[in-house]
């Protein structure tokens, strides 16, 4: 009944930065939804969520390790992160909370309260 | 040993070529559609994951990067044999179940990544950290590789 967490397609490409669109889940259940999204080398303080419009921005800023020595092999990537999504109807944007574990955001978006799934007792 | 090519991962497109970014949105929305997503990410439908690795090489060390985000440190194995480092585990899905899916592109399950060393190590002295989703490992060179300085007497 409720459509996911849509992603909003354009969001910031205007901005001159690059940023990388990094992997990301979504979840359902009858409380909310779950996002999660990966971020390697993005601490707390380099993480930057808001909710806009009702699009929500989650863009990770990587403070890498630095190694000593010449680069050898070369696969990573060094630009930032930036993912957008357009938020459902069902979230209730003020009770949005984020934790960073690893270089892995988890959003909890949880649904409000009306739209919850509701037994009514009969008395 | 098998080296396992790395799968770049997706990018933003390029500014300068928005008419090309927009044939990659559809072709995106396509694998978007509910048969695909059952597979995970589109790029990862048949090579699994690959992890970004980085290897430096300094007089003393040679030191790999990888990125490993959302990793228990328990779930990674680090193993040097025959001049091969390799990088495996497993990330494992943490469903509680009463949970629908609604975007799959993280990739969910075991990895392998192998990649020949340029020069002999020191097994025995390799250490590990990870931090922030990032694995670095650390390999001292082997004594007798090692660059040395040869005074003049």
């Amino acid at each position: 009944m409720n459509t996911l967490t849509r992603e909003t397609r354009d969001g910031g490409r205007a901005q001159g930065e690059q940023l990388i669109t990094p992997p990301a889940s979504v979840t359902e259940s009858a409380e909310g939804y779950t996002l999660e999204i990966e971020m390697p080398g993005v601490k707390k303080d380099g993480l930057d969520i808001s909710v806009e419009n009702n699009d929500l921005t989650i863009i990770g800023r990587r403070s890498l390790p630095t190694v000593e020595g010449t680069l050898i092999h070369h696969e990573s990537r060094p630009e930032n992160f930036r993912r957008t999504f357009e938020l459902d109807p069902s979230i209730d944007a003020d009770k949005i909370s984020a934790k960073i574990e690893q270089g892995l955001v988890t959003l909890t978006l949880p649904k409000a309260e009306h739209v919850k799934p509701r037994k009514i007792t009969v008395s | 040993m098998d080296l396992i090519r790395y799968q770049a991962p997706d990018l933003v497109p390029w500014p300068a070529l928005g008419r090309w970014s927009n044939l990659r949105d559809e072709l995106n929305s396509f694998f978007e559609m509910p048969f695909w997503s059952s597979f995970g990410r589109p790029g990862q439908l048949f090579t699994g994951w690959s992890p970004a690795l980085d290897l430096y090489q300094s007089n003393d060390n040679v030191v790999a990067v990888v990125e490993l985000p959302g990793m228990r440190k328990e779930d990674i194995d680090i193993s040097l044999h025959d001049g091969t480092l390799t990088i495996s585990g497993e990330r494992k899905r943490d469903s509680t179940g009463g949970e629908k899916a609604e975007r799959t592109e993280r990739y969910v399950g075991a990895f392998r990544r192998s990649i020949a060393l340029p020069t002999r190590v020191d097994a025995s002295k390799v250490s590990a950290t990870y931090r922030d989703g990032i694995l670095t490992v650390t390999l001292p060179k082997a004594e007798e590789v090692k660059p040395k300085q040869i005074q003049v007497s």
